[in-house]
């Protein structure tokens, strides 16, 4: 039988420490739904995806129950509808209120995938979407957007950026009556990955089979509980301890994953091994970093202890599993943790703090409340910089701002659910609107003579 | 397939019989049972087959959860894959 430690141990984690499958995310090609006309195009889309995902919900209840092992999200990404678009023409919104129906039929709790891939430039339906974006994310409730505005290989679309302040601004107000929600829905990458299972920025690539599942795992407040338990060890220790802790929480996305895959009979795609908070008290990743150390997340000493973090559970969860992807590493979404969102009230955490903690985690400024009167420039400025942390050291980064319309510094706004909420955060105001302005192209860098 | 049941909670009188008595009457087999008691908190693991099992595990489970909440108990049903896949390479 199996050791009893080993048994109550597993049922600690998912009791009293949050562990849970974030997210089983089956990843639809609509590329065969091009028919050439809006109308036509969009009746293949709802008839492919709610035939695809008809028991994806159902499949995750079901294995929930029997394992013993909350799933919190279902969901679904799609090609990047701008290519869809390029053929089908038509309002852009028209798709978006197809896949909303979708959401609607099957039953999953987003669709991302209104998303276009302008790194090098626009191509056909492109700039269409793009512009389209605030309408979009007001008109429908379940739709996630994504722009990748570069690349480690194309360098950074300055128009795109340009661009992008813009329409975060733009989003923002349009949905001012609903808490600012429209830019929570909408993140711009750099480097972005192809397979990625969480939401706001999943797509399903272009380089993707047909149909495939994808699992992300979550499970902060286990690392740091397992951290607890050490309190006096070295900083070895402390990494071993996360890798072994890890590999556990990654075993079981793995499991999860090709069960999910066998029963709806479409091929298991990867793992990601990203530890993702939520607001709940417990399941921070600033926790984690405090259990490290630290008086406060934000304090100097964070980009380091972050640095270990997001390596070590690389390090332990690839062993765990067959095929590892999406963005795999530490999310720090601020008003999606608890620990972020009492640092950054407390003033210990800065934006400037969180930009330099983008350079050595998974992701980047994500859920970032900032004042509703900063300018589109500023908005665009913050972008171009995280953009060019990702660019240069090959690795997503991405951008997920929301003004708060008619706030100012030191306010709270609250989305609800796993969204969370947060204080508005301090902004540099200086302007970089003649920078911004001149638009072109920031060549892509140098990937060798490194020294 | 095999599954665990993870009892914790209050000791009192008749919890093995209630939990074995809910398994037989659903055909689930009682593989083996640990079983201890620490200060006054009880604590079981029962390994059990579903072979034979005349409900889906889905229906047993939920049957087990309303006795834990009948009797102010802690009890889990699941998958004995999910240890397996944890805590063994």
């Amino acid at each position: 039988m199996i050791n009893t430690h080993d048994i109550l141990e597993t049922i600690n984690m998912i009791q009293d420490e949050n562990l849970d499958i974030r997210t089983i995310t089956m990843g639809i090609s609509l590329l065969d739904c091009c028919t050439g006309d809006a109308k036509s195009t969009c009746d293949k889309i709802y008839e492919k995806m709610t035939k695809k995902a008809e028991h994806l919900v159902k499949t995750g209840e079901d294995i929930e129950k029997e394992y013993g092992i909350p799933i919190i999200n279902k969901r679904i990404s799609v090609t990047p509808i701008s290519m869809i678009l390029a053929s089908g023409k038509g309002d852009p919104v028209l798709y978006a209120k197809t896949l909303e129906r979708v959401a609607q039929t099957v039953g999953v709790n987003f669709i991302g995938g209104y998303s276009a891939l302008v790194q090098k430039g626009f191509a056909a339906g492109d700039e269409a979407l793009i512009r389209s974006i605030p309408e979009a994310l007001d008109v429908t409730e379940h739709i996630c957007s994504s722009v990748n505005i570069g690349s480690t290989k194309a360098g950074i679309n300055m128009d795109a950026v340009k661009m992008m302040g813009q329409i975060i601004k733009e989003s923002a107000e349009v949905t001012a009556n609903k808490g600012c929600i429209g830019p929570a829905k909408l993140v711009v990458f750099c480097n972005a990955p192809e397979d990625n299972p969480f939401m706001a920025g999943a797509f399903h690539g272009v380089g993707e089979p047909d149909c495939v599942i994808n699992v992300g795992v979550s499970g902060p407040g286990v690392v740091r509980s397992a951290i607890s338990k050490i309190p006096d060890a070295n900083i070895t220790e402390v990494a071993d301890m996360v890798k072994r802790t890890a590999f556990k929480i990654t075993r079981m996305g793995q499991l999860v994953a090709c069960e999910a895959s066998k029963r709806l009979d479409v091929p298991f795609g990867i793992v990601d091994l990203s530890l993702a908070p939520t607001p709940a008290i417990g399941d921070s990743v600033a926790y984690i970093l405090e259990e490290m150390g630290l008086e406060q997340c934000g304090a100097h000493g964070t980009t380091a202890c972050l640095a270990l973090l997001n390596d070590a559970v690389k390090k332990g969860g690839v062993m765990a599993s067959s095929h590892v992807g999406g963005l795999s590493g530490a999310f720090i979404p601020v008003s999606e943790d608890a620990g972020m969102i009492a640092a950054a009230t407390s003033g210990a955490l800065t934006i400037e703090k969180l930009e330099a903690m983008t350079c050595v985690c998974s992701v980047g400024l994500d859920m970032i409340i900032v004042p509703g009167d900063t300018t589109a420039e500023v908005l665009s400025g913050i972008i171009a910089d995280e953009a060019a942390i990702g660019m240069v050291n090959s690795k997503t980064t991405a951008v997920r701002l929301i003004p708060a319309i008619g706030k100012d510094i030191g306010d709270t706004l609250n989305f609800g659910g796993l969204l969370g909420y947060g204080p508005v955060m301090k902004l540099n105001t200086a302007s970089p609107a003649k920078f911004i302005n001149r638009g072109g192209r920031i060549p892509a860098p140098l990937q060798s003579l490194k020294n | 397939m095999r599954g665990i049941i993870t009892v914790v909670g209050k000791d009192m009188v008749g919890i093995l019989a209630k939990i074995s008595g809910v398994c037989a009457e659903n055909g689930v087999n009682v593989i083996e049972v640990s079983q201890s008691i620490l200060q006054d908190m009880f604590c079981m693991i029962m390994l059990v087959d579903f072979e034979k099992a005349n409900v889906p595990f889905t229906e047993f489970s939920d049957k087990v959860t309303a006795i834990g909440n009948e009797m102010a108990l802690s009890i889990h049903v699941m998958h004995e894959d999910i240890f397996n896949s944890m805590h063994r390479i």
